[in-house]
């Protein structure tokens, strides 16, 4: 069994996000980059269901070289190898990244194709989507917990009102909620051994990838109106007396 | 001219109201390019959803009424929807950005070789469609547009104003379809149950978070104030992550849901910026927090400096008798 998980190396989620003095795009001079921690899920339920089916794991990353650090943070959870696709993440839209990964599924032929939910850069939540269609597999978005058992993944998935199950038919697009698990910390040893695990670098040539026009591109950014703090007051019966007469909510 | 296709939003048979603020995005859509909208209906027993839909302007009620679609399935239904807009013509796709949407869109943008735009929150000025999007957890608002012949929309329900009818009636048309399988079966879907509003719906939200110690306490302390209030109950990511006891669909932020009440109560929660993406349109704040330093006063527009076990009773039974 093997099994693909893309990766994505992304801002510091608790960084905070400042646009630069020209608006032209995020300020990243003194921004950290971290794993996508929905992409930390998948890899940890990836690793959890090669140790119990004798799976391959396998990180697929598209990004320039930058993605080093995290990819090999990756490979220090568990992952056997790394493929990585080069392309600037600037020149890239989900749509693009979604038939890029899904070139390398054709490549690769995994069981299981894991996703987090979304990237907590663009928070487009569609890429494990998109790869599912293009491939022609079912999916099991938004998944809270996942089992596979002949032949099929049985996942609940986090939806609106509840929680749902499906049965998928390997191989299965499935994308990670955060409830899915908690991402381990990588023993020393394994820190060490991931240094030497391979990282292929792929282009987008090798891939028969040859359209990469952007199907929605972005033309400009802003940062959203702040909202201005009101009033902080000394008592229940006080906050009672503005939710009456100012708010008018009681 | 733009041709839209809506897609309803649907269960058991019931209307979600979020298929409203889709609505008016196809119409401001409309507004600005001319045209005009179908909505489609899929599932199983839609008499009452389509009933539903009728008075809001649509060109038609496109209805996929199958048993094959009881349960909702993503390539099924974006089969259905693919085959909506052969039928219509359609060069927009619209549907409301809850799980549904958010699940099924992106692989109709597939079948479509659209572009998708994911939680639009508005419509760019100027004379051009370009659409307005929330990034990096609502921090940065990107305008983006769409270089495909077809668009693919989630509309973010919090941001747009429910449709008002106004319209006639729609002609409703049977769309006959042979249901694909896919891949995947339908195996049980556990509602959570409350008696209370849901999120999406709700006027008054209390929220809580990580400073509720724990799933009982959490539970102990809130369910007296959503008494009180009438309202929904939200949580943190922190909470839902940390308390079994919580659901995930309570969850309130940039990986949860995006809501925008007239009242949103933040109890012993310290407002995480992961957290404020999800509440801070929200008509008034009101935040009770024992450290006076904490970020979600920053957004409040009243902020009461104290410990939550001691006050929230005290809160809930004067909002109880103010209400009464």
């Amino acid at each position: 069994m093997k099994i693909l998980v893309a990766f994505k190396r992304v801002i510091d989620p608790d960084a905070r996000i400042k646009l630069k003095a020209d608006k032209s795009a995020i300020d990243t001079g003194s921004v950290e980059y971290k794993a996508n921690p929905f992409c930390e899920n998948a890899l940890e339920e990836a690793i959890k269901i090669a140790s119990d089916h004798d799976a391959e794991v396998v990180i697929v990353t598209v990004g320039n070289d930058d993605t080093e650090q995290q990819v090999r943070a990756g490979l220090a959870m568990g992952a056997a190898r790394a493929i990585r696709v080069d392309v600037d993440d600037a020149k890239l839209d989900s749509d693009l990244a979604a038939r890029i990964i899904a070139a390398v599924a054709r490549k690769e032929s995994p069981d299981i194709l894991f996703f987090g939910k979304q990237a907590i850069d663009g928070d487009n939540n569609q890429v494990g989507q998109l790869v599912a269609e293009y491939l022609g597999y079912p999916q099991a978005c938004f998944a809270s917990k996942v089992e596979i058992k002949d032949g099929e993944a049985i996942v609940t998935r986090e939806v609106d009102g509840g929680l749902e199950t499906i049965a998928v038919k390997l191989p299965a697009v499935i994308t990670a909620d955060l409830r899915l698990n908690t991402p381990r910390y990588a023993k020393l040893p394994d820190i060490m051994k991931a240094r030497k695990k391979p990282i292929e670098e792929l282009e987008l040539g090798d891939l028969d990838i040859s359209d990469t026009a952007l199907k929605v591109e972005v033309v400009a950014l802003e940062e959203p109106p702040k909202r201005k703090a009101g009033v902080k007051v000394d008592s229940v019966d006080a906050l009672i007396a503005k939710l009456k007469t100012e708010a008018r909510v009681l | 001219m733009a041709k839209i296709l809506v897609v309803a939003e649907q269960q058991a048979g019931q209307l979600k109201k979020a298929t409203l603020a889709a609505v008016t995005l196809a119409k401001q859509i409309v507004a600005k390019v001319g045209g005009g909208f179908d909505l489609l209906a899929i599932g199983k027993g839609l008499n009452g959803v389509t009933d539903a839909l009728q008075g809001y302007g649509a060109e038609s009620i496109l209805v996929a009424d199958n048993g094959a679609f009881d349960n909702y399935l993503a390539q099924p239904y974006a089969a259905v929807i693919a085959e909506a807009v052969a039928k219509s013509g359609a060069d927009f796709v619209i549907a409301p950005a809850g799980t549904f949407g958010k699940d099924v869109l992106p692989r109709v943008a597939a079948k479509l070789g659209a572009g998708m735009v994911a939680e639009c929150v508005g419509l760019a000025d100027g004379s051009a469609l370009a659409y307005k999007r929330p990034m990096y957890a609502g921090n940065v608002i990107a305008t983006v547009k769409v270089n495909t012949a077809k668009t693919v929309i989630t509309a973010r329900p919090a941001e747009f104003d429910a449709a008002e009818k106004g319209g006639g009636t729609s002609p409703v048309i049977a769309l006959e379809t042979a249901p694909v399988s896919g891949g995947a079966r339908f195996v049980n879907y556990q509602l959570t149950e409350s008696e209370r509003p849901e999120l999406a719906d709700a006027d008054i939200i209390v929220s809580g978070g990580r400073g509720l110690k724990d799933g009982d306490t959490f539970w102990k302390v809130m369910n007296p104030l959503a008494d009180a209030f009438g309202a929904a109950i939200g949580a943190t990511r922190a909470v839902v992550d940390s308390f079994p006891e919580v659901p995930n669909d309570m969850q309130v932020g940039q990986t949860g849901k995006v809501v925008a009440p007239k009242l949103y109560v933040a109890v012993a929660l310290s407002g995480a910026i992961q957290h404020l993406a999800g509440m801070k349109n929200s008509k008034t704040i009101v935040a009770i927090n024992k450290d006076g330093d904490a970020p979600i006063f920053q957004v409040a527009d009243y902020g009461l400096v104290a410990d939550a076990f001691k006050v929230i009773p005290e809160l809930a039974a004067k909002v109880k008798a103010a209400r009464s």
